[in-house]
């Protein structure tokens, strides 16, 4: 019988895993931004979870509201990125102090 | 039985590509184990029986975001084998707080019987479908957030549009306040005169 455990362990190791994939790619903004797109993921997966597991719709609700704000991130990070590589010829994240505000 | 397998087949399918998003070489694999993920995600969600989430997932995730990170990657000339140095000196100190933090979402997985009990194996009561519920719900009591949410979305294509927006020097846009100045008497007029006519010397 698949229980609610079952899903949180689902999402916790998918959690886990976008934190590992931000340390790992420290230089690697579009790998960052997909970890970062796995981390909303699992957040979501354990909305869902507990919306359908305490037969309360308010979870999947506000997963629709974690999807819109996903959405809007990458596209604003992913413009900032294209900017950034357009400006210095490299998306290595090391050079951004480097920007002087 | 049946949703058991696909449980776990689901699940499976979701953490490995999720590995695999992480530690490709070519980004462009990257993206495309994360679509992968993404529809594996929606088969989980799609279990539990939220329909418009798992459905909107694929559209959202799959379509709309999955596609822009390949254009990206695809559009920018990046030297990634340049961008991969550090990955094996970053990889013990990662790998210790990736373990850090999932012993602690562990921990607090069983900590769960100090608030009230999960309502273990509730089966929802189902009079409607996911999909009617779930649009009641947003049009009724979450309008103001719901509406929030579509703000929220016009300012960030408004402003990625702003940002990537460059113009171009070498255009040649019609300049409307010129053309507005315009007056009848410094136009140029098509004339047909009759012969002899045309010039008055």
């Amino acid at each position: 019988m698949i229980t609610l455990g079952h899903y949180i362990t689902v999402a916790a190791i998918l959690f886990t895993i976008g934190v590992l994939g931000i340390f790992l790619n420290r230089r690697n903004v579009i790998l960052m931004l997909m970890a970062i797109e796995l981390i909303l993921l699992a957040v979501n997966i354990n909305l869902v979870a507990f919306s359908a597991y305490l037969g309360d719709l308010t979870g999947q609700v506000l997963a629709m509201f974690v999807l819109t704000v996903a959405a809007a991130e990458a596209a604003i990070g992913l413009a900032i990125l294209v900017i950034f590589f357009r400006r210095r010829g490299s998306i290595a994240v090391d050079d951004v102090n480097r920007m002087h505000g | 039985m049946i949703s058991i397998i696909a449980f776990y087949l689901f699940a499976t399918l979701t953490i490995l590509p999720a590995l695999a998003v992480i530690f490709a070489r070519n980004p462009v694999h990257s993206v495309l184990w994360l679509i992968v993920a993404f529809f594996n995600a929606a088969g989980l969600m799609l279990l539990v029986g939220a329909e418009f989430i798992a459905m909107l997932v694929v559209i959202v995730y799959v379509g709309a975001v999955a596609v822009l990170f390949l254009f990206v990657v695809m559009m920018l000339d990046i030297d990634f084998a340049q961008l991969r140095r550090g990955f094996t000196a970053n990889l013990p100190f990662g790998i210790i707080v990736a373990l850090v933090l999932l012993a602690e979402i562990f921990v607090a997985l069983f900590a769960h019987q100090a608030g009230p009990a999960f309502a273990s194996n509730q089966v929802a009561t189902v009079s409607q479908p996911n999909i009617v519920a779930l649009g009641q719900l947003l049009y009724s009591r979450y309008l103001f957030a719901f509406e929030l949410a579509g703000l929220i979305l016009l300012v960030a294509m408004v402003g990625a549009i702003v940002l990537t927006h460059r113009s171009r020097g070498d255009l040649r846009t019609p300049k409307v306040w010129r053309q507005n100045r315009r007056r009848p008497d410094e136009a140029i007029r098509m004339l047909d005169p009759a012969v002899g006519e045309g010039v008055k010397l």
